[in-house]
């Protein structure tokens, strides 16, 4: 069988998915939160390679490195937000989340 | 071995004016530990100021950095708008963090970081530089927003933005992912020759629609708000301030330039989509306010309806509608800073109070502040012949000449039901049997609240400047 775009396309929106109802269903833990975010952000990176490959043209990677880039210090700025979320509450449960009634 | 040019750096100055100063603050700060926190507030200021003033100056089209970097009139005036709304975010501060006790240096420079990362999503001309610039603006406002890491609800507000942020970063990408994918290329003018070619295909609509939903999300746009009444309430109240004013606009400015420069030739197809967001916004914003008792909350769901508003101008997707957008979102960030000015000032006893009803009987404790803000509240509401009624005037007016009647009749609908929580909290100022009187108003705080309630109550006698401004800016898209 050969692999071909449409199949990376179809992994990546798993990927993505994924993610998104790891954001939405999840009902424990923020960290779990933040992993889904990672994920959402590697489907991209699937989809942004794949694209690039298929294409034949170097900016699709580019911008794969560029993501990586940012998702690293968006992980960094996450974690520190949660460590002084932790130290004010002592819990990363999502159910303690509730000062602020939406 | 391709060649490779130095391109020009002209035209991205002033973002290397902010970064390069934020940058020597930053190291001032870290140095000068003891008395860092009191000169930076002055420093920021200036910076931006002196950014502002080079921004007014600037003339013509350029690009550059390989066609990713743009300017023209339109990207300046939003520039400078965002610009705006963050010195007066800062002047408001000061004497807050003061009473506050609160010595962190960090934030005023944290609010250029965030206002570079704005000015280079307004110039983005490709899908990377918009991101990279998106990315910088959000992540310092995450901080921002959690800024007093010792109060439980700002560190909250910081985590709930951060997270449903997050989301729509990732939604944002994977859209960009697609249109890239499906044009075969990222910068706007390539894809809007490919999409004036080809039209539209299914995986570029699905791609324009994430896209989309990433940017409402920033703009707080219905069905993409749910974070804005919570981080409004929970984040010190200038921090607020300057979430209500700057970012809004930046963001507003990046959809404006994607839809018209991107995407202009499939433009029946977002105006769908934005007709939908725009009457959910205006609806929401009105219904939802009315059962508010705190003032920040309600501000959040106006704000919510104000960016409804601006997006009918948008829909009609001419150059009409277009102006009206921009008119829009100079009278409501100038609303939106002078009612900040009046709440930062609601103060008793060494404490913030935040709800409406300690308003009540203002007009026998402080006439004159009662006044100016029942004239912020009327012109919050689109009561002629204030400001905010000449905004929704040409928002809708465009909207009907694009032929969106239903669009329009929502609008004002809308507006109508808006208008009463509006009017209850000038019925609160003048009927209610007064309260403990507040502390005094700071002197900034009266100089920017009282020029707020003037321009409302006299920009119709002289709406021209502003309406020419705004044409030229406008017209730089078509």
């Amino acid at each position: 069988m050969v692999i071909g775009l449409e199949h990376y396309l179809t992994l990546a929106a798993i990927v993505f998915t994924i993610g998104m109802f790891g954001i939405f269903l999840n009902r424990k833990n923020i960290i779990i939160m933040l992993m889904s975010v990672e994920l959402m952000l590697l489907a991209v990176n699937i989809n942004l390679v794949a694209f690039s490959a298929q294409l034949n043209d170097l900016t699709g990677q580019v911008f794969a490195m560029l993501v990586l880039t940012v998702a690293a210090a968006e992980a960094a700025i996450g974690l520190a937000i949660l460590v002084v979320f932790f130290r004010k509450r002592g819990s990363i449960a999502i159910d303690d989340i509730d000062i602020l009634k939406g | 071995m391709p060649e490779t040019t130095i391109p020009s750096f002209w035209p991205a100055l002033p973002e290397l004016l902010l970064a390069l100063g934020a940058m020597a603050l930053l190291m001032l700060g870290a140095f000068r530990k003891s008395d860092a926190g009191r000169g930076m507030f002055g420093l920021s200021i200036g910076l931006l100021i002196f950014v502002g003033v080079f921004l007014l100056f600037g003339t013509g089209k350029e690009v550059t950095f390989g066609g990713a970097f743009a300017v023209d009139p339109f990207i300046r005036f939003m520039k400078l708008l965002s610009i705006i709304g963050a010195v007066g975010a800062l002047v408001m501060s000061v004497q807050f963090f003061k009473n506050e006790n609160f010595e962190g240096f960090e934030y005023p420079i944290l609010i250029v970081l965030a206002i570079l990362g704005m000015l280079m999503m307004i110039s983005a001309n490709g899908l990377i530089a918009l991101y990279l610039g998106l990315e910088l603006q959000s992540l310092s406002l995450y901080v921002i927003a959690a800024i007093r890491r010792d109060k439980e609800r700002s560190v909250e507000a910081g985590l709930k933005y951060f997270i449903l942020g997050a989301l729509s970063s990732g939604l944002l990408l994977y859209g960009s992912s697609l249109i890239y994918g499906f044009t075969g290329s990222t910068l706007f003018v390539d894809i809007a020759a490919v999409v004036g070619k080809e039209g539209s295909s299914l995986g570029l609509l699905f791609g324009l629609a994430f896209l989309l939903a990433g940017i409402s999300f920033k703009i707080s746009a219905v069905p993409f708000h749910m974070w804005t009444p919570d981080v409004y309430e929970g984040a010190p109240t200038p921090v607020t301030a300057f979430f209500a004013a700057a970012p809004k606009i930046a963001a507003m400015a990046l959809l404006i330039r994607i839809l018209y420069t991107a995407f202009p030739a499939i433009s029946q197809d977002w105006q769908q989509v934005l007709v939908f967001i725009s009457i959910a916004s205006m609806v929401l914003g009105a219904f939802a306010a009315i059962g508010q008792r705190n003032i920040k909350r309600l501000m959040a769901y106006s704000s919510i309806g104000h960016m409804g508003f601006a997006l009918v101008g948008l829909a009609a997707a001419n150059e009409q509608g277009v102006r009206g957008v921009i008119v829009y979102l100079l009278i409501y960030l100038v609303m939106t800073l002078g009612t900040f000015a009046f709440i930062l000032s609601m103060r008793r006893d060494g404490a913030m109070v935040e709800n409406i009803d300690d308003l009540a009987g203002l007009s026998k404790t402080r006439p004159m502040q009662a006044l100016a803000l029942s004239l912020l509240m009327f012109s919050l509401a689109g009561i002629p012949p204030m400001a905010g009624f000449i905004a929704k005037f040409y928002v809708f007016l465009a909207a009907v000449k694009a032929g969106l009647f239903l669009l329009a009749v929502i609008g004002v609908l809308a507006s109508v039901v808006g208008a009463f929580y509006y009017l209850r909290i000038v019925k609160i100022i003048y009927f209610d049997k007064p309260a403990e009187d507040f502390e005094p108003m700071p002197r900034e705080l009266a100089t920017i609240f009282g020029a707020a309630g003037l321009f409302v109550l006299v920009f119709f006698v002289y709406p021209a400047p502003v309406l020419k401004a705004a044409q030229n800016a406008a017209a730089a898209l078509f």
